[in-house]
């Protein structure tokens, strides 16, 4: 086991150059710079930019910019947003627990509704269940995002008046945020209000955001359980009279989660790395709408900071899910 | 009328002094507005910053300035300084300040003097000079708005004569310095407060959690959410009526729209064109209307072939139908334009005849250019949504097919926002579309920047069009006192703008507020900024 975690643990260095360098490159090959977002439709004299420039240390050579981050990250210090002038990690730690909490709810929200329903859909297959379930998660996966969470606010919101439309807690509560997490913030608050108030705030974006992990995870689930039931080992099982949930819920489910827990892992990792168009439209204050707001504004440090840190975060989150195939496949770790 | 017998009588007392104790909160239930804001504040010091949601969220509810413009309009009126003289030569322009002015506190200040001379000469050293303490507090801090408007070049010295009094002793005559001084980077900072952070080792504090003699104090901001400020007791005009305003950061318009509409906020900013038509149906919703201060325009470059020649550009003018762009385009939300101003500003010269839609004469002028069969050109256009253009793709197609009436083929040509703006500044286009919204509310914030010779070079007259006797007008007017002197420069300034047709002038949009019924006294700003001073709201819906 210790050889496998040490063998997985040494690709993530080459990830991270790769990485550092891709978030590098794209944010300057993309036009314009934070120079001239400035300035607007104002023009601006040679003379100023080419001092702003110079100020933000823009008018170097792009590899001597590089190295210079590269050796600004090894030191820990990933920069301060030109925009704000506050430093990256700072708004990154201030905005990423509300990623989280949403991506927490989404996945759990997926895996709860979407396993059984995969499972549901296995062992009734070609019924109607099956059909409903495949025709269900196929739309959801299909579903444009920013429409469906428009279509949610319409009815729920604005036609029923059962969620609030977007934020994370209604303004009339001032919750102090001492671990950024709405949930808890609340409950240490001791505000039943406004701990009411923010899980109503979370069951739209969940909904939306969780829609298209509970059709992927529904989904594979079912084919992954179809496959293992035709098994011999499931066939022996039965006929050895086992009781049908524990053939189901032992011996076929446990082998057909490994491919399931790898699309997990690579949802949690999508998730985390900020429902750019769930946070966008339900105002939820995460990183995803941080980051676009970088782009938008060519923040460079917050952009390539911004990715850095959620790549730490996705390449840790698939190496969790690699040691988890070894504990429930003990032949992966010998492999 | 028989008397209640006296056991009744006292049970009705009580059961009057219970309705009464429960009464009594929501008696005096706090108002709070909630303002559905478009975006984030860079930051809460406005001298750092530029954009319209900063401004909103900072120097307008939490700052004053010397002067300020009336809300509504673009006068120029008392704020901090209560009266003003500008000398005979309009070099020195000596400000009286107005006694009395509180700061706000916070958990880390408490202001133990008014508002004086000294925070006049700090807010303004801090911009102007490089050695200053604050100055360079931050890397990559810049003022630039300050430095934008070029006031190095304009104010040579600032003095305060007593605790009072301050002279600014400017290096040319500028008459539009007082509209300058109304602008939001102009506003005026605690000393003190900066000298306290210092002693405690933490000056950047002062930038972060602002202190100012606004109408709204400073209470919390949670980033990308919300931003919360309490009414200022001691605000210098009075108390504002509202008790709490909050800011509910929401970028996306429709979730605004839907917010407005199950009143999570009672004010909303900039809604989508589509949405109106529903809004202003909405028995609910109120939608305020206002002329805006801006100008949307077709740019021909003059440093180019073929439209170095007046008569092309005047063809071309001539050749663009404006009226259907202001139905397809703006869909009647606005004005067809004759002059690079506003009607809405001072100075607007009614009696310019403008271009109007002929193709016939198009044509035989582009054939007394020397252009009888049209010619090829490239027509750049607007990437993005502007507040003065809502949809630049629709307006050049329009455009592409007008021109082809004449025989001018265009080639639609974009870039990404960023990149259309930087490639416009080296003079790359040969015709592009682009536009302005006013700053101050003075016609000179118009002329010199777009159409000054100076701007050519600083790529903000993306005509490149610099025209002496132009020129001599703007500079002259900018240089006389006397506001109605001026304005007759400056009209005749946009006659000759209108006869050597620089640009083709397209329209002024109109700028849209929607807000709820229950919001009282609330007035649309000219300069697009959203004032919640005056604002009230109706006692049935306070929160």
């Amino acid at each position: 086991m210790f050889t496998f975690i040490l063998r997985r643990a040494a690709l993530i260095v080459p990830t991270f150059i790769g990485v550092t360098l891709l978030a590098f490159a794209l944010i300057h090959l993309i036009p314009g710079d934070p120079v001239e977002n400035l300035s607007g439709e104002r023009g601006m004299d040679p003379a100023r930019r080419a001092r702003l420039l110079h100020e933000f240390g823009l008018d170097r050579p792009l590899p001597v910019q590089y190295a210079d981050y590269v050796g600004q990250v090894l030191r820990g210090d990933l920069g301060t947003s030109l925009t704000t002038h506050e430093p990256v990690l700072r708004e990154f730690l201030t905005l990423f627990p509300a990623t989280v909490e949403l991506a927490f709810f989404a996945m759990l929200f997926a895996v709860v509704v979407g396993l059984p329903a995969g499972i549901i859909a296995a062992l009734k297959r070609n019924t109607v269940a099956d059909y409903a379930v495949m025709g269900v998660s196929l739309t959801g996966y299909s579903m444009p995002i920013f429409w469906w969470a428009l279509l949610l606010i319409l009815f729920f919101s604005v036609q029923l008046g059962w969620t609030p439309v977007s934020g994370r807690i209604a303004v009339e509560f001032d919750v102090p945020a001492s671990t950024g997490f709405m949930l808890i913030d609340a409950l240490r608050a001791g505000d039943a209000g406004a701990f009411r108030s923010a899980v109503s705030h979370l069951l739209l974006p969940t909904l939306v955001l969780g829609t298209i992990p509970l059709a992927v995870i529904a989904r594979m689930t079912r084919s992954s359980m179809l496959e293992v039931l035709r098994e011999d080992y499931v066939r022996t099982a039965r006929a050895k009279g086992l009781p049908r949930w524990q053939v189901v819920l032992v011996h076929a489910l446990r082998n057909a989660l490994i491919p399931v827990i790898t699309v997990i892992g690579l949802q949690v990792g999508l998730l985390l790395s900020g429902a750019i168009l769930t946070e966008t439209i339900f105002s939820w204050p995460g990183v995803g709408n941080w980051l676009v707001h970088g782009v938008q504004s060519r923040d460079y440090p917050v952009v390539q900071g911004g990715i850095l840190l959620i790549a730490t975060i996705v390449i840790s989150v698939n190496l969790f899910v690699d040691l988890l195939y070894g504990v429930i496949n003990p032949r992966i770790r010998h492999a | 009328m028989r008397p209640f017998p006296v056991k009744t009588r006292h049970r009705l007392l009580y059961a009057a002094l219970i309705a009464g104790l429960v009464a009594l909160p929501a008696a005096a239930a706090n108002k709070t507005l909630v303002y559905c804001s478009e975006g984030s504040p860079e930051g809460f010091q406005p001298q750092f910053f530029s954009t319209g949601t900063t401004f909103d969220a900072v120097s307008v509810p939490m700052f004053n300035r010397l002067v300020e413009f009336e809300t509504g309009t673009t006068n120029i009126i008392p704020a901090l300084a209560e009266s003003w003289t500008v000398s005979p030569d309009s070099k020195v322009v000596t400000f009286k300040l107005r006694h009395g002015v509180k700061f706000h506190s916070n958990a880390n200040f408490k202001p133990t003097r008014d508002f004086n001379a000294d925070d006049v000469l700090f807010s303004w050293s801090r911009m102007a000079d490089e050695n200053h303490p604050f100055h360079k507090m931050t890397a990559g801090q810049t003022f630039a708005y300050f430095d934008d408007m070029g006031m190095k070049n304009i104010v040579d010295k600032v003095e305060a004569l007593d605790k009072y009094t301050v002279r600014f002793t400017l290096k040319r005559p500028e008459a539009p310095f007082l509209a300058d001084m109304a602008m939001d980077f102009a506003s005026i900072n605690s000393a003190e407060y900066f000298d306290t952070m210092m002693k405690k080792g933490t000056p950047n504090a002062a930038d972060v959690y602002p202190i100012g003699t606004g109408p709204f104090e400073f209470v919390s901001y949670q980033k990308d959410a919300t931003i919360r400020y309490k009414a200022f007791d001691q605000y210098w005009k009075g108390r504002p009526k509202i008790d709490n305003l909050i800011f509910s950061i929401t970028r996306d318009a429709t979730a605004r729209y839907a917010k407005l509409k199950t009143g999570e906020c009672q004010v909303m900013a900039f809604p989508k064109p589509a949405d109106l038509a529903e809004m202003q149906k909405d028995p609910q919703l109120n939608v305020l209307q206002k002329q805006g201060l801006n100008i949307g325009y077709i740019a021909f470059n003059v440093e180019k072939k073929p439209f170095d020649n007046k008569l092309v550009r005047q063809a071309l003018n001539i050749a663009t139908n404006k009226e259907a762009i202001l139905k397809a385009v703006y869909q009647g939300q606005g004005q067809v334009a004759k002059n690079p101003i506003p009607p809405t500003l001072w100075s607007y010269n009614d009696a310019v005849q403008d271009y109007s839609y002929d193709v016939a004469k198009a044509k035989q002028l582009l054939a007394q250019a020397g252009y009888p069969n049209g010619f090829e050109t490239d027509l750049w256009y607007l990437p993005v949504t502007r507040p003065y253009n809502p949809d630049g793709k629709r307006m050049a197609e329009m455009i592409q097919a007008d021109w082809e009436k004449v025989g001018v083929k265009a080639k639609l040509v974009t870039y990404e926002w960023a990149e259309y703006r930087k490639r416009s500044k080296t003079g790359e286009q040969p015709v592009m579309m682009f536009g302005w919204s006013g700053d101050n509310g003075d016609p000179d914030n118009f002329f010199v920047p777009l159409l000054g010779c100076e701007a050519v070079k600083g790529g903000g007259n993306v005509a490149r069009w610099c025209n002496k006797p132009f020129e001599d007008l703007v500079i002259k007017a900018a240089q006389t006192p006397n506001k109605a002197d001026r304005a007759k420069l400056y009209e005749q300034a946009q006659v000759i703008f209108k006869e050597e047709a620089p640009w083709i002038t397209l329209a002024h949009s109109v700028r849209f507020d929607p807000i709820r019924k229950e919001v009282k006294g609330y007035k649309m700003d000219a300069t697009a900024h959203h004032y919640f001073t005056s604002v009230d709201i109706a006692r049935d819906s306070a929160q």
